[in-house]
């Protein structure tokens, strides 16, 4: 087993899915001789040719829309936006047509896609090159929203996500890219989409998170008695694994990067008031973004949900 | 029945000044010694400042910064054909034209330094904010003409991207929207022939981008883009004519980005040093002091003033940008709207 980062994971995810099966194609900007601005898929094109790992023109509804039609006809596309920020010239034929075909078609055609994005801050780069907006996504039915949080399942969630027949989000955070090394086994082995995986059990507060805010999160449970659940899957997230550890905890937090509003940490919440409100000592707490533009670097760690604010909201609930 | 060409382009390409500084004086815009002399000066101060910028992200005191290395006379022939009262659409990669529009230079360190408040464009100055994400600003640019036509202004917009960008979608729509409604608009492609990693020929399958304005039912023209002399006289021709009511021009500037694409890339990753060294002789800069010089416009001395006062406007522009004080963490939530949610006013409470 070697020792890899989350680049070098996911970049083993593809070489591999891509050996073992011949439908699977890789098309973004610069992902070929560049191997893509992050070097996530570097050697793909010299291993597998530039039919398969395909330069792109600089459009992101091209690159979504011919993916839905390579998906639709037999392949197994895996699309990359060379940042989550530029995604929206695509989210047209995301929503409009990625999310429908199966449905509209009534299951007679369907798209298994792949798009692979990096989000979130991390880098102290310049405008859009930051945002997370997960939320959005998992507002649409017919598509899952996959995030990975470490190199390990990063591997296992991206072969997942390949072989799944539905399109998937796959989402990379650039914080953790480079971040985190761990065992990653070289081979097959998946990490199923829809299930959460609980970090650390515990018995007083229930922390739900996921992608790059798991790192900060199990700083501040630090000497807490607190069960951390990484959902790793948005949509559809594991509703069994969250209720199950309400239901001993009964105090929850939720962490995420993005603006507070509308986030998917009120999804998570509401559906807790709904199905296990009963088992609650206090309120939910959310612990997110602010409900900003997403500052320049200057203010990035201000807006930035830190380990002390984390701390702070597992503190307030466990005033209940 | 006969098959008839019913329609026919002449794509045409615009060379004035040759690498050796010598020009066809039959095509010479109208241009005096002096006006001569700013170009070359103003180009000066461009690469002195963006030398000045890259060193600065190298020593880790900016954020990521690209460079405008080989475009200069691209981007100063086209902005040096502006009314003040004109409207300028920048992408992300035209720090000289922000330079050539009289911008404060340690404002625009200040936005690369990652503070937001170094784009915030001063009254009097007609200009947006720079663009990133590719290609889509090129709409705004084109509503803002349809505006000042609606308006019986007679002002022209001007508004600037890359090869890449032409493979956007917003790219055809704005030439559409353009051509349609006969919109007073100059669009400037800087085909500085790489989007980051890919080259020009994989951006479009058509011989030149110029061409392209012939399918959206206006004109389109390549001109050498590291000749200031053929990138003024073709904008110059084009503002005038959006301004007299006879619609939109496309030009590409045909040119090469010297750098890497930003600070955060590596070239040598795609290209060969070969094709950067043979574009080094094409420097639009040089060839700039090589005519003057011919004309006795351009002295060692001058040069080296030339140089030296850009320095220090440079080198002032850097104290500037380094004594501004921080950002207030609460200004995130300031400018989203014009008075702040009750929620945002609970969320400034935490600063
Ligand atoms: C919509 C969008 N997609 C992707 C990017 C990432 N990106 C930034 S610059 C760039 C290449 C731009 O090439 P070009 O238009 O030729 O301009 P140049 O950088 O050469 O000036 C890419 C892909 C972006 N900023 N916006
Ligand atoms: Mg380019």
């Amino acid at each position: 087993m070697a020792t890899m980062n989350m680049v070098h994971a996911i970049n083993l995810a593809l070489k591999e899915e891509m050996e073992r099966d011949k439908n699977v194609v890789i098309l973004g900007e610069d992902v070929g001789r560049d191997g893509g601005v992050f070097r996530v898929t570097e050697g793909l094109m010299d291993q597998f040719g530039e039919e398969r790992v395909m330069d792109t023109p600089l459009a992101e509804s091209g690159i979504v829309g011919t993916a839905i039609g390579m998906a639709v006809y037999g392949l197994r596309p895996v699309a990359e936006i060379q940042f989550m920020g530029f995604i929206y010239p695509a989210v047209d034929q995301i929503f409009n047509h990625a999310a429908r075909i199966r449905s509209r078609s009534r299951g007679r055609y369907s798209v298994p896609l792949v798009i692979r994005t990096p989000y979130g801050v991390g880098i102290k780069s310049p405008e859009h090159h930051s945002e997370s907006s997960e939320a959005h996504f998992c507002h649409m039915p017919g598509i899952k929203v996959v995030v990975p949080s470490s190199p390990y399942n990063a591997k296992g969630l991206l072969i997942s996500a390949i072989r799944d027949p539905d399109p998937v989000i796959f989402l990379e955070s650039t914080r953790l890219y480079r971040m985190i090394k761990e065992e990653v086994p070289e081979g097959e082995y998946t990490v199923p989409l829809g299930k959460a995986r609980i970090v650390q059990e515990g018995g007083q507060v229930t922390v739900v998170a996921w992608g790059s805010m798991l790192q900060k999160t199990m700083k501040a449970v630090e000497g807490a008695d607190a069960e951390v659940i990484d959902l790793m899957t948005l949509n559809p997230f594991d509703e069994e694994t969250v209720y199950a550890s309400v239901k001993k905890t009964g105090r929850v937090v939720i962490v995420h990067e993005a603006p507070k509003t509308g986030g998917f940490g009120a999804e998570i919440s509401a559906s807790i008031a709904e199905d296990a409100m009963l088992y609650l000592k206090g309120p939910i707490k959310r612990v997110t973004g602010y409900d900003a533009v997403l500052p320049l670097p200057k203010l990035e760690d201000y807006y930035m949900p830190t380990v002390e604010r984390i701390r702070k909201g597992i503190d307030e609930v466990m005033q209940y | 029945m006969p098959e008839t060409t019913i329609e026919s382009c002449n794509v045409k390409r615009l060379e004035i000044l040759s690498e050796t500084g010598d020009a066809d004086e039959s095509l010479m815009p109208p241009l005096s010694d002096s006006q001569i002399r700013e170009l070359y000066e103003t180009l000066v101060r461009m690469r002195t400042f963006d030398h000045r910028a890259l060193n600065l992200q190298r020593e880790g005191r900016i954020g990521t910064y690209a460079s405008i290395l080989g475009q200069e006379a691209s981007q100063l022939g086209t902005v040096y054909a502006l009314e003040k009262e004109d409207w300028v659409f920048p992408s992300f990669r035209e720090n000289g034209v922000f330079v050539a529009r009289g911008y404060e230079m340690y404002m625009i360190l200040q936005y690369w330094g990652g503070d937001e408040r170094g784009i915030k464009i001063p009254e009097g100055l007609n200009m947006f904010p720079i663009s990133i994400p590719v290609g889509t600003h090129m709409l705004h640019a084109v509503g803002a003409a349809m505006a000042a036509k609606y308006k019986r202004d007679k002002v022209v917009t001007l508004t600037y991207f890359g090869d890449g960008g032409t493979s956007e979608g917003d790219f055809h729509e704005g030439m559409n929207f353009a051509g349609v409604f006969k919109a007073p608009i100059v669009f400037i492609c800087e085909n500085n022939q790489w989007a980051i990693s890919v080259p020009r020929a994989k951006q479009t399958a058509a011989k030149t981008i110029a061409q392209k304005a012939f399918a959206y039912g206006f004109e389109g023209i390549q001109v050498d883009g590291n000749d200031i002399f053929a990138v003024y006289k073709a904008t110059k021709a084009a503002v005038e004519k959006a301004r007299n009511g006879d619609g939109p021009t496309l030009i590409e500037c045909h040119t090469y980005r010297m750098s890497d694409h930003t600070t955060a890339d590596d070239a040598s990753r795609y290209r060969s040093k070969e094709e950067v060294e043979a574009w080094k002789a094409k420097d639009p800069i040089m060839r700039l002091q090589r005519y003057m010089e011919k004309k006795g416009l351009w002295t060692e001395a001058f040069g080296k003033q030339t140089e030296a006062a850009a320095v220090a406007l440079v080198d002032d522009a850097v104290k500037k940008a380094e004594a501004v004080e921080k950002p207030k963490p609460a200004d995130m939530l300031t400018y989203t709207y014009k008075e702040p949610t009750s929620r945002q006013k609970k969320q400034m409470r935490d600063f």
